[in-house]
């Protein structure tokens, strides 16, 4: 049972940092690889607020979104925009260029140690019940992720931001016919998974560590939810986050001589039998 | 022409021939044994990376396949080559021969995962295959040393006359010998009408079957073709160093590969040899003058590549010399 719910608070963990690249991969299209940089901009942010500027940890999480958007915003402003027609492997090379840009920033700001990183005290500690021990910061997380997927799903299939966006994803030129600023939404959508990776790495200091070679370190992971659950599916990315990580802390625990090989073994049965991931919609190009 | 049946094909091969640059391309590395008498293991090096980014230069530049895993094959030939000479075959052709072989297999196998789906299906199809086997490596420590690598690879001399020296000079006649010998064959290979066919598919994959060409037989044909290649640069590299580090299987090194194909110029052979030599000499000075920020170059040139330089070094060339010859 515990091994049931850390799995799941895993995979809560992974949701929570990939979403944001559902967003932009999955909705938009954009093979971002420098999401995990974007992660590790938010994970920096929040540990650095904490330790030196004693922020409480509940706002320092926001404060990590912001200031992930707002770099978001400056880059999908001058660079990410103008390759949103180019070919796949412009962007797979132009976002890998990032990431290593952004790793060795990161080394030379703060060093390769890991950073210092203590939850505050009521996210500490255990509920103990029959058969199972809960890690509060676990539930949290579980918490957080699962008021994040309802949001999510209903800003992008209730709202009319949502309907604008799916209807400039699926076809701008008929999107720009119809009066909708095209560039404003896919900014608005970048910024928007720029906080939530921003968000989901200061979440996952705790769990995962930081240092600089954390973009390259889990970027597998979360390129691994978005493929399984298909692509521009909240929820599917939801489950197949929830999926990885309960086989991911099964694997290591009954298996351990395995390691991860459960998670790439699974990522390519998915791919052998469902190309376009389990949610994903058929027309994804 | 004589026959009128048959269509005007002398600009294929004219474009098939050799030239008068490309022959002095080749003596080039011959002059650098002298020039650099102490940079042979460097150089080495680079005939070997420069083979492993023909081999993605085939998938990628001449077929269209975006690979992130090309490493796999190059791991599997390194691993073959190093487990191969352990246990007592330690002829180094023999290495070679069967490190092509194995790589060739696990490329035909995974082919039919990879040429599922669109790119991002091939992207994660190709990354899952490296890090399954990174892992496999890593956990069976007992056959492949896991992260400390498998040491005790001793060569047999080549031909049975060549020792393998400290200084590299067999070393680097070896790997540039095989280099060459591969390359010839890739470029006979891409002027043939195979060759023109994987160009047809990358143009546009709906209209090849109309022209009767079988698409997934001929990506499946190259990707093992490819795999091959890239696990005779892995046995290459075993051979040359002797030793097997668990980093030939990890993802970086396939990051880099891409880099330097896409430096150099995709989809002309030559791309993959220029880019390989910019790279590895660029990688030689910065990262000897400070190694942990040899990344952030290596992003920013990435970055600035894609964004200015789409056709990469070859694509700058031609352009800058476009008005003087009207090649291609």
């Amino acid at each position: 049972m515990t091994i049931l719910f850390d799995g799941l608070a895993a995979g809560m963990l992974l949701f929570l940092i990939s979403v944001g690249l559902s967003v932009t991969l999955g909705l938009m299209n954009f093979v971002n690889l420098a999401h995990g940089a974007f992660a590790m901009l938010g994970g920096y942010v929040c540990a650095v607020l904490l330790a030196r500027g004693d922020v409480p940890f509940l706002l320092a999480l926001p404060a990590a979104a912001a200031v992930c958007g707002l770099a978001g915003l400056v880059l999908e402003r001058t660079l990410y925009r103008r390759l949103y027609a180019a070919s796949h492997l412009d962007q797979v090379l132009f976002s890998i260029g990032l990431t290593f840009m952004a790793m060795s920033a990161a080394y030379y700001i703060f060093g390769a140690q890991q950073q210092p990183f203590v939850l505050p005290s009521f996210l500490r500690g255990q509920i103990r019940l029959p058969g199972v021990d809960i890690g509060l910061y676990r539930l949290f997380l579980i918490g957080i992720g699962l008021a994040l997927a309802g949001a999510l799903q209903l800003l992008v299939s209730r709202t009319r931001f949502g309907a604008r966006l799916r209807a400039a994803v699926d076809n701008p030129r008929v999107a720009r016919g119809l009066g909708i600023d095209v560039d404003r939404v896919f900014t608005l959508t970048f910024v928007l998974g720029s906080a939530l990776a921003g968000l989901g790495g200061a979440l996952g200091v705790d769990m995962l560590g930081l240092d600089p070679s954390f973009p390259l370190k889990y970027i597998v992971y979360f390129l691994i939810v978005v493929a399984v659950g298909g692509t521009g599916s909240i929820t599917g990315s939801l489950l197949a986050a929830l999926l990885l990580g309960v086989v991911d802390v099964a694997g290591k625990y009954y298996l351990p001589q395995i390691g991860a090989f459960a998670i790439y073994a699974l990522m390519l049965a998915t791919l052998l039998v469902r190309p376009q991931g389990l949610f994903g919609r058929a027309a994804a190009k | 022409m004589n026959n009128p049946a048959l269509p005007e094909l002398s600009a294929l091969r004219q474009a098939a021939r050799w030239r008068r640059a490309e022959v002095i391309f080749w003596l080039l590395p011959l002059a650098a044994y002298f020039a650099f008498p102490s940079k042979l293991v460097l150089l080495s090096q680079m005939a070997i990376t420069a083979l492993f980014a023909l081999s993605l230069d085939l998938i990628l530049g001449y077929a269209g396949i975006i690979s992130l895993g090309h490493v796999a094959f190059f791991g599997v030939g390194a691993y073959a080559a190093g487990l191969l000479a352990r246990h007592g075959y330690a002829d180094p052709l023999l290495g070679l021969a069967v490190a092509g072989a194995l790589a060739a297999i696990v490329g035909y196998l995974s082919s039919f995962l990879v040429l599922r789906g669109g790119d991002l299906t091939r992207l994660m199809a190709t990354l899952g295959v490296a890090m399954m086997l990174f892992e496999a490596a890593n956990q069976l420590g007992a056959y492949t040393g896991g992260v400390d690598g498998l040491q005790g690879v001793v060569m047999r001399p080549l031909l049975g006359q060549f020792a393998f020296d400290l200084y590299g000079r067999t070393a680097y006649g070896y790997s540039l010998t095989v280099l060459f010998a591969l390359f010839w064959l890739a470029r006979r290979l891409v002027h043939s009408p195979f060759g023109l066919s994987l160009r047809g598919i990358r143009q546009n994959a709906r209209r090849m079957p109309a022209l009767g060409v079988p698409v997934r037989a001929r990506l499946v044909a190259v990707y093992s073709l490819a795999a091959a290649y890239a696990g005779v640069a892995g046995a290459l590299l075993t051979q040359t160093t002797q030793f097997v580090s668990l980093d030939v299987l990890a993802f970086p090194r396939s990051a880099e590969l891409l880099l330097i194909v896409v430096l150099g110029g995709a989809g002309c052979l030559y791309g993959a040899l220029i880019g390989t030599i910019v790279f590895m000499s660029a990688h030689h000075f910065l990262a000897g003058i400070n190694p942990q920020f040899w990344p952030f170059w290596l992003g920013a040139v990435l970055v600035l590549v894609v964004l200015f330089a789409r056709d990469g070094l070859i694509g700058l060339g031609r352009r800058w010399a476009a008005p003087a010859t009207e090649k291609r």
